[in-house]
């Protein structure tokens, strides 16, 4: 920078520098991957290290450094003496540098075991990522953790940054390998765009500039990247939204609305409303310290004044009126706990959405997220760290975005009414349909008035086991069995419901959860109907089918657990689905190249090799028995 | 697209508006500097054309440059807001001073004793400050809303996460947040941002001909008869300028013909020692800007 300038008009060149844009973007890795080298060789480059700073940089590098003489870069950001890091419990540490195109804030997250707060929180302001893996070890478990929380919280645009590719000799085919590996695991992730960057922080390759180390790689280094890339943004028109953060009355003349335009533009003459009252105004005049404007636009801070005499507070919303904000009290939420007591379902919470503080409850976590496998896991609580799916009820109905859409209006705080700590943040998914002025209608016939009229008692009859294990078979003995008994039944085939209700779903394995899901969810409504539902569906994983099992009450669900050797299974392939696996045309195949998770406490263990198809289905009807569905 | 100027604008008057609106008492700390300026600048726009809500607080030593105090009741009238001086009884009384004392025992009875009595007397809840993460190592953590005990103490498990642009200003009885609108702006989007405003500074952040004596490598002015010179001792006529401002005995000025505010951008842009080098108070100890801040000092 400083040798740029010395030869030009310096007015042009502050003026230029007064149009830079701003990029802000997080790091995350553990200081093994050398995020701190990355981090610091970013700083140093773009001389941001004063002379002052260099020399106790020397001497820190000669003392505590792991480069021989050379000056070590990490210590320019993790030089923190230990009595300095203690009691931090979370430490983003936010750094700036800026090259002449762009000014750059950093959120820097530790990779350690606290890291799923710190890096949510570096996460919720970040348009871009930068996940940096050690070329020596690939895709690693926080890797995907990594992914997984950046995605999270709303970022689109990823880049992995494979470091340390002068410990593999700056080798092609390993930098490919990762990188394919990488987006297999990310296109699970939903729409990304992801740019792989080879490497190496320690001696500058592809950092700064690109490297003729590397000549293989025609991509950009990765600062010439964060200088050019743009964020991959929610799609599609984007209404106008401002938060009202405080009304301005100087005088009995001027009644002015101040907030940050948080999505889309304004302009006078627009029509706008207020929410949540729902009041219809129009936009007289921007007013700012330096003349009034034209047009305003997401990301300013502004005040407004409308032409009529409408009732605006701190709290309400103002939103372009064609395409209002929805209002909604009800909310399935992704929550993310971040204190170390733990979360009460129920308790009374303040809510901070937006400028409105709002009393609220969650509920029992539908499932916690298993951040290191997406896997989903019952939960009854949430402790520090732990990510989950709620459902948020609120005292009173708020104007919202869904957080895909607009970040400002969708995501949270969960702040405790007593110690007024912040516990926990959370991202609206979506507004559960009965907030919309529908309460939950309280019934009169009940399952238990049901359950009378059809002489036994609902239940979710689980079948789970190997594609070809026997499943239907025996299910369907079963339901003849039951229906020659006079009992209600109803059988949910995992082959058939791919017909009709979740024909829009594939064999990912978030299209599988969402399968189960769907039909673990018919079944409980089945079983609020009285019906004894028979479920075949190969249910790989133990998560789902513990999710499954909380939606009824425990004596209304039996596993039943068709355990039929993979070599059987394959060996009678009724389908001819394992050939096809075999041969490669069928991927994601359960027990070729897909899990089976199989239960630990089955209801009913069936070991098929040595039992009849209607031996078993018999064994099934006896375990009813045993437990109440059927009379005995 | 916003410039990164206008962003870093944007969110720290977005900041201002949500602590008032969180708050009962505030008051914004005003220590005449160029951060202070700007801040000034950013809450007289984040509620015009209303005047901001709250006063000045000056936690003063005594030992300001004169310049700084004119400056000072010239800024207040002209934002027509109250402005609160306060100076330690105690400190008056002992006299406290820089030669005596040392700087840190100076530094600590006036500005920090200072600032916790004019926080109790005043019941002030919420308290606005200039500090930037990039200041210093230390800081790259500070969060923008900084909770204090009762006794003003930073405890660092007590601090909160800070998620979008949502804070948590929630404060029990006795207890206050500290709240940095800067905490994302560098030492140079200030001086871009002072040039692109013109915002007036206080002048002796540029070079002018200015009677210095020499001491431990620093250049101190003369600014009264307050400074004891050595026998012998006799100020000589340098042109300086200073990069930052506090007690005029511990702060160390620059030679420099840097005589505007783009010719000071210009020798940033080319110089190579960090902005705090010329504070005194930061030479006493590494750790000392850690200590002070669980002490109550910025």
């Amino acid at each position: 920078m400083p040798a740029q300038i010395l030869g030009t008009d310096i007015e042009q060149y502050l003026d230029a520098h007064e149009r830079k844009s701003l990029l802000r973007f997080i790091t995350c890795g553990s200081v093994d991957d050398g995020k701190s080298s990355l981090i610091g060789r970013l700083l140093y480059e773009c001389q941001l290290i004063f002379d002052d700073q260099l020399a106790a940089l020397a001497s820190d590098s000669r003392r505590y450094g792991t480069r021989g003489d050379a000056l070590d870069l990490a210590l320019l950001v993790d030089g923190l003496s230990a009595e300095r890091e203690q009691g931090i419990t979370i430490d983003v540490a936010y750094r700036y540098f800026s090259t002449d195109r762009r000014k750059f804030i950093v959120a820097d997250t530790p990779g350690h075991e606290q890291y799923t707060r710190n890096m949510v929180t570096g996460a919720s302001t970040a348009e871009v990522a930068v996940i940096l893996v050690d070329a020596r070890h690939g895709v690693l478990t926080q890797t995907r953790r990594h992914t997984f929380l950046v995605t999270l919280l709303g970022i689109r645009t990823v880049v992995l940054a494979i470091n340390k590719m002068d410990l593999v000799d700056y080798a092609e085919e390993r930098a490919e390998q990762i990188a394919e590996e990488y987006e297999a695991f990310a296109s699970r992730l939903g729409e990304l765009d992801i740019t792989c960057i080879p490497l190496s922080a320690v001696h500058g390759d592809n950092v700064v500039a690109r490297s003729d180390r590397m000549p293989w790689y025609a991509g950009p280094a990765l600062l010439e990247y964060l200088e050019t890339v743009e964020p991959r943004r929610p799609p599609g028109a984007a209404p106008f939204r401002m938060p009202v953060q405080t009304v301005l009355r100087p005088d009995l003349g001027f009644r002015g609305f101040a907030g940050p335009v948080v999505r889309g533009t304004v302009a006078p003459g627009d029509r706008v409303v207020v929410l949540p009252s729902g009041r219809t105004s129009t936009i007289d005049r921007i007013v700012t310290f330096d003349g009034d404007l034209a047009q305003a636009e997401a990301g300013q801070s502004i005040t407004v004044t409308l032409t009529d005499e409408v009732d605006v507070s701190r709290g309400d919303v103002l939103a372009s009126a064609t395409e209002p904000a929805a209002v909604a009290d009800q909310f399935e939420v992704d929550l993310v706990w971040m204190s170390e007591q733990e979360m009460l379902p129920g308790r009374s919470y303040l809510i901070k959405l937006g400028t409105q503080l709002v009393p609220g409850s969650i509920s029992k976590p539908k499932y916690r997220v298993n951040v290191d496998n997406l896997d989903r896991l019952a939960a009854t609580t949430l402790g520090l760290n732990d990510i989950a799916v709620c459902t948020l009820s609120l005292d009173r109905a708020v104007p919202y975005d869904r957080y895909a859409d607009n970040r400002e209006l969708g995501g949270f705080l969960v702040i405790d009414r007593l110690t007024n700590d912040t516990v926990a943040a959370g991202m609206l998914r979506l507004a559960l349909r009965r907030s919309t002025n529908v309460q939950w209608q309280e019934v009169e016939v009940t399952k238990q008035a049901r359950a009378r009229l059809a002489g036994h008692q609902p239940c979710v009859v689980w079948f789970t086991g190997l594609s070809g294990a026997g499943k239907s078979t025996v299910a369907n003995l079963l339901e003849r069995r039951l229906h020659a008994l006079g009992c209600r039944t109803y059988l949910l085939d995992g082959d058939n419901v791919r017909h009709g209700l979740n024909h829009d779903l594939g064999f990912t394995e978030v299209d599988r959860i969402e399968n189960i899901r769907r039909v673990a969810e018919v079944a409980a409504l089945m079983v609020d109907a009285g019906l004894i539902v028979l479920v075949s569906l190969i249910s790989p994983y133990r998560s789902d089918r513990e999710q499954a099992r909380s939606l009824v009450e425990p004596t209304e669900f039996c596993e039943v657990f068709v355990d039929t050797p993979l070599a059987v299974a394959e060996s009678r392939d009724p389908k001819g689905l394992y050939a096809k696996a075999r041969r490669g045309e069928l991927p994601n195949f359960t027990g070729i190249d897909s899990e089976y998770q199989p239960p630990l406490w089955p209801e009913v263990h069936l070991e098929m090799t040595s039992l009849a198809p209607e031996e078993a289905a018999e064994r099934v009807l006896l375990t009813l028995r045993e437990r109440g569905v059927l009379p005995s | 697209m916003l410039s990164h100027l206008r962003q870093l604008e944007a969110e720290s008057i977005q900041i201002i508006r949500e602590a008032v609106a969180e708050s009962e008492h505030p008051v914004m700390l005003y220590s005449v500097g160029k951060d202070s300026t700007v801040l000034l600048h950013l809450a007289r726009k984040a509620f015009y054309p209303a005047k901001p809500p709250f006063p000045l607080l000056h936690v003063d030593t005594t030992w300001k440059f004169q310049e700084m105090y004119a400056f000072r009741d010239r800024a207040a009238a002209e934002a027509g807001m109250e402005l609160i001086v306060h100076q330690n009884p105690d400190a008056l009384a002992r006299n406290i001073n820089p030669f005596t004392h040392g700087s840190s025992v100076h530094t600590h009875i006036w500005k920090t004793e200072g600032l916790k009595q004019a926080l109790d007397k005043y019941h002030i809840d919420m308290a606005f400050g200039g500090a930037r993460r990039d200041e210093e190592k230390s800081r790259a953590k500070e969060r923008v809303f900084s909770v204090r005990s009762a006794q003003h103490r930073w405890d660092p498990k007590r601090q909160r996460p800070e998620l979008w642009q949502l804070y948590n200003g929630r404060t029990a009885p006795g207890e206050s947040v500290r709240v940095f609108p800067l905490s994302n702006w560098t030492e140079l989007d200030v001086w871009q941002y002072i040039r692109a405003e013109q915002i007036p500074v206080v002048s002796l952040y540029l070079a002018a001909p200015r009677p210095v004596v020499e001491r431990d490598g620093m250049l101190i002015m003369v600014d009264d008869d307050r400074l004891p010179l050595a026998p012998g001792e006799q100020p000589v006529l340098k042109s300086v300028r200073f990069r930052t401002l506090g007690c005029y005995p511990l702060s160390g000025a620059v030679e420099s013909t840097a005589s505007t505010i783009v010719d000071v951008i210009a020798e940033m842009l080319l110089t190579t020692t960090s902005e705090r080098q010329g504070r005194l108070i930061d030479h006493d100890a590494s750790a000392s800007m850690e200590r002070k801040k669980q002490e109550g000092y910025f």
